[in-house]
């Protein structure tokens, strides 16, 4: 049913010159639900994701949001639709001229016109909520640890309590420790806020964590999804080998990433 | 014969790319300055990034071309100095040697931080960020800069031909033992208004101009960090050649006849 999809992607293409990353994607997200999509690197993962972000603009197919159509939408009412989102980046992407409290409450205060003092114990309660004291609200971003900026990111992320949240390599270049605490955080987080959640990765150990369903993309196509489940039993060849880390197999790497 | 045209057209039309990228940049720049939602501590900021901190380094190169200026003329002239001199001070400085080499300097100081600031928030995704947390990034980052610099360049040039011939007085009085009162009185004759006001035209134009190309650049770095030292690079040469071409186009609007 189109009603209990939050997300709709049908034929997403994208190239940049003569090289094509999305061919014909199509991805469904359903109401207040996680969904995963793994793939390796330069499968076009994060070009998808800006896509539906509207950070890209794709070359054809249609992306609905809440049952709307959002590709060709007038810059105004796109605005109104990011509204919805909140994201974290790969690399937390915190503004480093701003103390970590001001990165929290950044939408509230630029995005929606929040008087700062009221934006600031809100963003406060979310550092609270991810872990951080409010001490750390005065630091930059370079004066935090890795992990530490993960989490300012995430925090930043659920400030304005969005409707969907996207997450893009959430556990990238963090210890296994660390990624673990990322990844009970994020689950945390998207129930708290009750949003539907879409992530990029290739960490299947992040994908058993925070996936209800999962999908695998690879040359631009979804090539399978499903319940993050039965990711072990897939009976896809493609799907097999990536979960299980093989050299040998279907996959060929591309060399180039986007 | 096709080997050889085809890498002509081929730059010939990236070229052309370039103008219109960079043109249609410029037009939603400035659209974006001139609709509301604005950012007034960010441009106060910009403000006294461009014009405050900028002032010692244009303030000393007006002060020693002023000095020159004087020195150079006297030795040039000989007979009739102290009479020509105020007026080649006046007209060097105000329309000429004040915009263009205070903006000079302005584009390796301002431009070269702009583009590099803006082009690692590039990189770090910093300018998605902001476009998904409902911040326009041209409105946050670019507007408060264009506008911080077509209004701070004119003032930085206004000080600096004040300075300029200040230290042309020093020289001309203290030095060459010029009469001081004689001196400052053909100063004052031979300040016209149109050359002042076409001086302090030219600043806002250079003003614009280099913070358009920081930004331009900075906002279309990519590639980590050799992209953004390239767009630092490409920003500060841009600048500096539009800068001089920009002026020949503007000294004939205001002065060929």
């Amino acid at each position: 049913m189109s009603s209990d999809l939050k997300i709709k992607v049908r034929g997403l293409k994208k190239a940049f010159g003569s090289n094509v990353v999305l061919d014909g994607v199509d991805l469904d997200v359903p109401r207040g639900k996680s969904l995963v999509v793994i793939g390796g690197s330069g499968t076009g993962k994060s070009v998808m994701i800006k896509c539906i972000l509207g950070l890209m603009q794709p070359d054809a197919g249609s992306i609905e949001i809440d049952g709307q159509e959002v590709v060709g939408m007038p810059a105004r009412e796109r605005e109104r639709v990011m509204r919805k989102f909140g994201m974290l980046f790969q690399g937390a992407a915190l503004f480093d001229s701003l103390p970590v409290w001001e990165n929290v409450a950044f939408g509230l205060i630029s995005g929606r016109g929040m008087k700062r003092g009221e934006a600031k114990e809100i963003a406060l309660r979310k550092l609270s909520a991810v872990g951080l004291q409010p001490e750390v609200g005065d630091l930059f971003p370079a004066e935090l640890s890795g992990g530490m900026q993960k989490r300012v990111g995430l925090a930043r992320a659920i400030a304005a309590e969005p409707e969907i949240i996207f997450f893009d390599e959430p556990t990238t270049g963090l210890d296994p420790i660390m990624a673990q605490v990322i990844n009970e955080l994020i689950v945390t987080c998207v129930d708290m806020v009750g949003a539907t959640a879409l992530s990029i990765t290739h960490d299947m150990h992040s994908l058993r964590e925070i996936g209800d369903n999962a999908a695998m993309i690879y040359q631009g196509k979804i090539i399978w999804a499903g319940e993050a489940k039965d990711i072990d039993n897939s009976g896809n060849p493609y799907v097999e080998q990536f979960v299980k880390g093989k050299a040998e197999g279907p996959i060929r790497m591309p060399v180039r990433s986007f | 014969m096709t080997t050889i045209l085809q890498p002509i057209g081929r730059t010939f039309l990236n070229g052309l790319s370039a103008m219109g990228r960079l043109t249609l940049f410029a037009l939603v720049a400035v659209r974006h300055c001139l609709t509301p939602p604005f950012y007034p501590r960010l441009l106060a900021r910009q403000m006294i990034e461009i014009g405050y901190y900028s002032l010692p380094y244009v303030g000393m190169t007006a002060v020693f071309t002023g000095m020159v200026l004087v020195l150079q003329s006297y030795t040039g002239f000989k007979v009739g100095a102290e009479a020509a001199m105020p007026t080649i001070v006046v007209i060097s400085l105000t329309r000429e040697l004040g915009p263009v080499l205070g903006a000079l300097i302005v584009a390796g100081r301002i431009g070269a931080s702009m583009a590099a600031e803006i082009g690692t928030m590039r990189v770090t995704e910093q300018i998605d960020a902001l476009s998904t947390l409902s911040t326009n990034p041209y409105k946050y980052l670019i507007a408060p800069r264009l506008w911080a610099g077509v209004t701070m360049l004119p003032l930085l040039v206004g000080v600096a031909d004040v300075i300029g011939i200040l230290g042309g007085y020093f020289v001309a009085v203290h030095k060459l033992g010029f009469n001081e009162g004689n001196f400052l009185k053909n100063i004052s004759d031979a300040t016209d208004f149109i050359d002042v006001f076409s001086g302090l035209v030219k600043a806002a134009v250079f003003g614009f101009t280099i913070t358009l190309m920081g930004c331009y650049h900075g906002f279309n770095s990519k590639g980590g960090a050799q992209g953004v030292g390239k767009a630092t690079t490409n920003a500060v040469a841009t600048s500096m050649i539009l800068i001089l071409i920009l002026d020949y186009f503007l000294t004939e609007l205001f002065f060929a006849r």
